[in-house]
């Protein structure tokens, strides 16, 4: 039971986690537009969710606070207080006070709970001060969708709460409801009605026989009351009524349940002091009585169906999400793997069997496991979007604390990338950021003086591209200031007085470790700080980052990052007995190699439609050994701005392609990325088309230099 | 997959353990026998087609696909300086298990045939020899006296030492670029390789 807690508790943390953050882009975004009512709804669910959730665990330090911030929240949702500014400001620091909560429970550590006072006297002194005009006795507009607004406020509710069998088994338990309740208010009464407990063995002692009727005082709504049954409302049979309304419907409430039930239930009314209602009920049930909101389904127990019809109430939106450990998603992953070779293998014998049935049964097998592998695989991308979004909130608490105008523009927010990959991009991307915050845009007097607009820009884009995924992020600040960091180099002895270097070359020095320092802070502006700890982060990813900067323009900072473990679309060629993964991000068009062009060499060119192709012959490039075969065919792949062929022998087509990485031990093998594995079980590796062509041109470099000469000969003569 | 069952070698009673015995497996390659502790290793499969990784050091001979995982494997024969091994009826794929910077990798080792499991006590292994193992000095862990003969004990995490072997990867990219396609210039390399260190 108590590791089911811990359990029921986490997934407390993770939801509120998720309602948080989704609160906080609410409260970014309201903060630029004007609000509408379903972003205060929203505001109000998470805080509410939260409340609700923390009450069953009893975290009353949570359970206080949220009720107050959800307090304001409602009156922001009724009108009564207006959002601005400085209110979401405020929301904005209560938010993060609740997650201080939440992240001091999950560690276990004492609640920083006096926190949150000046908090909530914030609160309520813009409450009070927002609520002025209106009267806080009179009562406050409920929900829209109230079917009787003037009835939905009163001091004095029957409860009666018939909770499911399975309430227990389900993870609650009632007396935390009662808990709960309790915070909204008093409560006078209670009893509970046993009749159904059975004797003896017939006991399940996780299952709830108990039937609680009680009256509760509290200026509440209604609404309010049925929230805090939100979580066992699908199965259980619940009424609330305001206490002068509630005898009208004890026979209405009589007849849903037996005989001795009834008895009971009418006997524990009568010791609540409520009038037997029996007979004069007919006549209260006519009368525009029930008090319900309209999303509670209150039973109304016209037949049995009545029951099932609740407990196909669509659940709360949360559970969109499922959490599942990576790790077992990899093994799942794996075992996919397996099955779609033993399925391949399968299919192979019914062919030699020739068996043509058995064939067509192992082909269907093989397409259905293919989709299983592509929607097990699609599981571990999540999108960019879950870092970017921290993103807005730092550029707005950054800027304000410079005293800067920055908007941020995110685009490319839903390329996918693998999951550990996004969780470590974090913090280097977090540093590049606030460094644009920080010096890349100039403040508004230098900006105004350079002629561009008083808001400085900060672009965050992301996309996929030749089989990475790149991730850029741009300023339109100062740029870099080239002769500033090269003199800096230079004095710290990076390099030497008289080298040449190209502006690339000069921004990357900026990664050097320890290349700011107090002192160039201020000389520098201090770009560069941490720079380092950067690089080495999207290194460790076996990513790079490029820089590009124009004075007065702005600069980009570049991280291109493979996709390790993601699955990228890839085009199969042959050459030989090899087979070779191209990305199909990379491939232009594929085009027979026409036979005059057929001779042996690594390099030469193509005409193609005019435009000189340079072309690499795989085969000899990789030394396979094998004899080229009777039809090749040129590949055409794109890197950066060029074009190249590679000469293949043979066209094996599209293929979705798992990228397992090839280990430690290939690391400095620059032309292939990784490697994956065919439907037959055969390991195809990836080319990594702009390293190869680089490779290929180094090479081809060194070959006509001084120093390839030698090469060349010790390759063709003989070695001593 | 076809992984022989290992035999235990039945001339020692296992209730005399006296001295620290430890299992090792056998195998031949190039003609003479070898043994790894058998806690290193994995499994041991048939010799599968390989799929060969350009512009790597001939050593590697490519990598192969372990039940979903890719792995790399690896000719001890040329990694000792002799002939490449010749897939044939009996070559085996050793698959073993090392700690390479923190984690549990998987490498595979091509041997030419697999013997059995021997139990040596470890007062029947000898130091390495100064001269005259035939490999490498610090590939080898001990010398074991099996039925008047010697086996040579490997010691694995020198043998396949990835940061070794990636830089010499490196250098074998270099050294590669130089010697296109010659074959009996992987033999050079492969010696320049395993004796660049004695």
């Amino acid at each position: 039971m108590t590791l089911d807690m811990e359990l029921a508790l986490q997934t407390f943390f993770e939801e509120s986690n998720e309602l948080l953050s989704d609160m906080e882009r609410i409260l970014l975004d309201v903060e630029m537009d004007a609000t509408t009512p379903e972003q205060l709804n929203a505001l109000f669910r998470a805080m509410h969710t939260i409340k609700g959730s923390a009450g069953l665990f009893a975290l009353d330090d949570v359970v206080r606070f949220t009720h107050q911030v959800e307090n304001a929240l409602d009156h922001l949702r009724d009108g009564s207080l207006q959002l601005d500014e400085e209110l979401a400001g405020l929301l904005l620091r209560c938010h993060d006070h609740v997650k201080t909560l939440l992240d001091a429970l999950a560690a276990k550590e004492a609640l920083p709970v006096d926190a949150g006072l000046p908090l909530l006297e914030e609160l309520s002194a813009r409450l009070n001060h927002g609520a002025a005009p209106q009267p806080s006795a009179e009562p406050a507009p409920a929900e829209a969708a109230a079917p009787s607004p003037a009835e939905a406020r009163a001091s004095a509710w029957l409860i009666s709460l018939r909770l499911g069998p399975d309430v227990l088994r389900n993870g609650m338990d009632p007396a935390s409801f009662i808990r709960y309740l309790h915070t909204m208010g008093r409560i006078e009464r209670i009893e509970a009605i046993s009749v159904k407990l059975p004797a003896g063995a017939a006991f399940d002692p996780e299952s709830n026989y108990l039937r609680l009727e009680l009256i509760f005082a509290g200026e509440v709504e209604i609404g309010a009351l049925w929230d805090a049954f939100e979580f066992a409302r699908e199965d259980s049979r619940i009424h609330i009524w305001p206490l002068d309304e509630a005898p009208a419907h004890l026979a209405e409430l009589s007849g849903e349940v037996d005989a001795a039930e009834a008895a009971a239930l009418q006997a524990v009314w009568q010791r609540f002091g409520l009038p037997d209602a029996t007979a004069p009920a007919i006549e209260a049930v006519a009368a525009p009585a029930a008090v319900e909101t309209a999303a509670a389904v209150t039973p109304r127990a016209e037949s049995g169906k009545a029951v099932h019809a609740e407990a196909r109430q669509p659940k709360p939106p949360e559970s969109k999400f499922i959490k599942v450990e990576a790790g077992k998603l990899d093994s799942l992953i794996n075992l996919i793997g397996e099955l779609v070779i033993a399925g391949a293998a399968a299919n192979l014998m019914a062919r030699r069997a020739d068996q043509t049935p058995l064939v067509e049964a192992t082909l269907a097998i093989s397409s259905l496991i293919e989709q299983i592998r592509a929607g097990t695989l699609s599981m571990r991308m999540i999108q960019i979007g879950e870092i970017f979004n921290r993103f807005p909130r730092v550029v707005r608490d950054v800027s304000r604390e410079l005293g800067k105008d920055i908007q941020l523009t995110i685009s490319g927010a839903d390329t996918e990338l693998d999951k550990s990959m996004v969780d470590k991009l974090g913090d280097p991307l977090m540093h590049i950021v606030r460094n644009a915050i920080d010096h890349g845009i100039e403040d508004t007097a230098q900006r105004r003086a350079a002629g561009k607009p008083d808001t400085g820009t900060i672009w965050l884009n992301a996309y996929h591209e030749s089989g990475s995924v790149v991730i850029e992020v741009a300023d339109d600040g100062g740029g870099l200031r080239r002769d500033r960091i090269l003199a800096k180099a230079v004095e710290r002895n990076l390099v030497p007085a008289d080298a040449t270097l190209s502006d690339q070359e000069i921004f990357k020095l900026i990664f050097e470790p320890g290349f700011s320092t107090a002192e160039q802070v201020t000389n520098l502006s201090g770009r560069g700080v941490g720079m380092d700890v950067v690089r080495k982060s999207i290194e460790q990813l076996r990513g790079s980052v490029d820089i590009d900067s124009e004075p007065q323009l702005g600069s980009t900072f570049r991280i291109r990052l493979p996709l390790t473990l993601a699955i990228i679309d890839g085009f199969l060629v042959q050459n030989g007995d090899a087979t070779f993964v191209v990305p199909l991000e990379a491939v232009i068009e594929c085009i027979e190699l026409p036979p005059a062009q057929q001779q042996e060499g690594t390099h030469d060119c193509l005409n193609l439609r005019g435009e000189i192709l340079p072309l690499l012959h795989l085969s000899t490039f990789f030394e396979l050994g094998a004899a080229p075969g009777k039809r090749q065919n040129v590949v055409v792949v794109r890197f950066g701005d060029s074009k190249a062929g590679l000469v293949v022998d043979e066209l094996l087509g599209e293929y979705q392609t798992v990228i397992k990485p090839l280990g430690s031990l290939f690391r400095h093998l620059k032309a292939i990325s990784g490697s994956t594995i065919l439907g037959t079980g055969e390991v195809a590796l990836i080319l990594d088309i702009p390293s190869l062509i680089h490779y290929a041109t180094r090479k081809e470099s060194e070959r006509y230099s001084p120093d390839g000469e030698a090469g060349r000969r010790s390759r063709t003569g003989s070695p001593s | 997959m076809g992984a022989l069952n290992l035999r235990k070698h039945d001339q020692e009673p296992v209730a005399e353990a006296v001295a620290e015995i430890g299992q090792y497996l056998t195998f031949q390659l190039a003609g003479e026998t070898f043994a790894i502790g058998i806690l290193a290793i994995k499994e041991i499969l048939e010799y599968v087609p390989l799929t060969q990784v350009p512009l790597m050091p001939d050593f590697i001979r490519g990598v192969m696909n372990l039940r979903g995982a890719v792995v790399p494997v690896i000719d001890l024969a040329l990694r000792f300086g002799h002939a490449p091994t010749e897939a044939g009826r009996r070559t085996c794929i050793v698959i073993i298990e090392i700690e390479l910077e923190g984690q549990q990798r998987h490498i595979g080792i091509l041997v030419d045939a697999v013997h059995e499991v021997l139990a040596i006590a470890d007062s029947d292994i000898e130091p390495p020899p100064q001269l005259g193992g035939g490999i490498r000095v610090d590939f080898i862990a001990g010398m074991a006296r099996v039925d008047d003969r010697f086996v040579v004990l490997l010691h694995v995490d020198k043998v396949l030492s990835a940061t070794e072997i990636s830089l010499l990867a490196e250098q074998g990219e270099i050294a590669l670029e130089a010697s296109t396609d010659a074959p009996q210039d992987q033999n050079k390399l492969a010696d320049t390789i395993s004796g660049r260190t004695q």
